[in-house]
């Protein structure tokens, strides 16, 4: 594989990370826009324990995650008093308030960032993203994750059910959270740099992008959204390259990306992955199946 | 199983300055079948959301077998044994079927145990089964007929294992042949002891089922007794009048179905 396309890969499959840490929250019905503070609480707890402390990768990205969780749990009592915009607010808050606490510790590298040697390429990548994956798939196939897919539907009714709410989201939120530092801990491995500026405002936006694009009612969605905007932008500026009548796409990709994205708002409003759109496929396959034993 | 008695005594509700429920109090008796009727407006549905939980009461009491209920949290009545259907379908709508129904019987499942797993997927199959609907436990089930939807709400309450299950105006919107079928499915759950409690305008419906009225109006009780007295009360009749007169006594003439 050519350095770019393992790059590509790389940051796709981190994109996936942190936005199944975003899916988690999403899924139980709960709008989360402070990507950027697990992202960089776990960034920098890991790139400080494999830069200042001497700690292997692999137990640093774990200790990130961790820790991303906790302070994830901890929040989550305050911002669950919270609904809609609001909470959509105040977990954008929040990421800015520990962009503002990183910004402000020297040890950490302040504003100049901080810089590590350890490298994660795709070897360590990889199966972290398929244990991630598989974590998530196995939530959301337990009672608890059906839980939360109810408590996303009708948060009274899944009360009457004797659903705990409050303890389905909190979890919701804290294992989004640990995603999240996980996803911070990749980054800062892969690019051997964090800084605030690492994610900024947009930073937060996009992730919640790839999560409402990719459609929040399979764990497929958060894949499609992070695939889709990874690919897509990567494909036009390499058309632009290719061909000069394309040429108008190195400007213009941008524009030629945005209206894509409001397309498929205005024509899948619940995501690009459905249930209904899975139970279409499968019926599809089903009928193909039978046709070729008919035959 | 068995099934248990709820009693209200003295129950009231207000919405704002709206008196809905006032000093209401009766008794459905264990393993009855007993109907709750009124005119549109009456209250019967918040009835139901004053025992479920939905809403707190103003004043009086709400006691399962004795047991004072209207302190229990909405999420804990469940397990109390109270469980409900909508008059408004108010299944999920993203959910498959068989994972609207298993919502049903979450209260009495570890939170980590596997919700697809064999055993589960086949007793919650073999509910479907008994209500007719072994044919959609895949689907989505806001892609699905609304005699089905109206069928899997019962199915979901019945799962989990209520001592009173209380229906709202469930063969609404059923055909014949659909009301018939539930019916039958509510007499098999009355055999197991269950307790029912069910709001239902159709008096052919309430009349081959149940073997014990209540009736509302105004939030307030003015009549209790057999599906046979019912329709010579002359308060019933009376509260009927220019709204659903002519239901109560057409269904008198034994309307033909
Ligand atoms: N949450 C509420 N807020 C305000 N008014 C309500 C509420 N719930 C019910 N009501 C009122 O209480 C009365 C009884 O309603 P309901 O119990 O739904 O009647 P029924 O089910 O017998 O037709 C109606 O006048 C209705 O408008
Ligand atoms: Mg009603």
């Amino acid at each position: 594989m050519s350095g770019y396309m393992s790059g590509v890969l790389a940051v796709l499959l981190i994109n996936m990370v942190i936005a199944y840490s975003v899916f988690l929250p999403a899924a139980a019905g709960l709008l989360n826009l402070g990507a950027a503070g697990f992202v960089l609480i776990g960034g920098y707890t890991a790139g400080g324990l494999t830069s200042r402390a001497g700690w292997p990768l692999v137990p640093a990205i774990l200790v990130a995650g961790l820790f991303a969780g906790v302070v994830a749990f901890v929040l989550a009592f305050p911002i669950l008093r919270t609904r809609g915009v609001y909470m959509v607010l105040a977990t954008f808050a929040f990421a800015e308030v520990v962009g503002g606490i990183y910004l402000n510790i020297p040890s950490l590298g302040g504003a100049t960032g901080l810089s590590v040697s350890t490298y994660a390429g795709l070897p360590v990548i990889i199966p972290t993203t398929v244990c991630v994956v598989a974590f998530v798939a196995w939530l959301l196939s337990t009672r608890l994750g059906l839980a939360m897919r109810a408590a996303h539907d009708d948060e009274n009714v899944s009360l009457l059910f004797g659903v705990n709410l409050r303890m389905v989201q909190v979890a919701a939120f804290t294992a989004g959270g640990a995603l999240g530092g996980i996803g911070g801990a990749l980054l800062v491995h892969q690019f051997n740099f964090i800084d605030v500026q690492t994610t900024g405002v947009l930073f937060s936006i996009y992730v919640l992008l790839y999560v409402l694009i990719g459609g929040t009612q399979t764990a497929w969605g958060p894949f499609a959204g992070a695939l889709f905007f990874t690919v897509v932008p990567e494909i036009l500026r390499t058309m632009s390259k290719l061909d000069p009548s394309m040429k108008f796409l190195e400007a213009g990709r941008f524009i030629v990306f945005g209206i894509a994205v409001v397309l498929i708002m205005v024509v899948r409003p619940e995501g690009l992955i459905t249930r209904t759109l899975i139970e279409k496929v499968q019926g599809s396959l089903r009928r193909l199946a039978a046709r070729e034993t008919a035959a | 199983m068995n099934g248990a008695e709820l009693s209200l005594a003295g129950v009231c509700k207000s919405f704002g300055g709206l008196t809905v429920i006032d000093h209401l109090g009766f008794t459905v008796k264990r393993g009855s079948r007993t109907a709750l009727i009124g005119p549109n407006g009456a209250g019967k549905t918040t009835v139901f959301n004053l025992v479920s939980g939905v809403y707190p009461i103003d004043d009086g009491t709400i006691s399962l077998d004795g047991e004072d209920i209207s302190i229990v949290s909405p999420a804990g009545r469940i397990g109390h044994g109270i469980s409900r259907s909508f008059q408004n379908i108010r299944l999920m709508p993203h959910l498959s079927t068989i994972e609207n129904v298993m919502l049903g019987e979450h209260w009495r499942r570890p939170a980590f145990s596997l919700a697809r797993g064999r055993r589960a997927v086949e007793s919650v199959k073999a509910a479907l089964a008994d209500a007719g609907l072994q044919t959609y436990p895949g689907q989505v089930v806001a892609n699905l007929p609304y005699g089905i939807q109206k069928r899997i709400e019962v199915v979901r309450a019945l799962l989990a294992e209520p001592k009173i299950l209380m229906l709202d105006e469930p063969a609404a919107g059923l055909n014949n042949a659909e009301s018939d079928d539930l019916r039958a499915l509510l007499e098999r759950v009355s055999a197991r002891g269950i307790t029912l409690l069910v709001v239902e305008h159709d008096m052919h419906f309430v009349r081959r089922l149940c073997d014990h009225v209540v009736v509302l109006n105004f939030g307030r009780l003015i009549f209790e007794g057999t599906p046979e007295e019912v329709h010579r009360d002359p308060a019933v009749l009376e509260a009927y009048l220019g709204t659903d007169a002519r239901a109560v006594q057409s269904d008198n003439t034994a309307k033909a179905r």
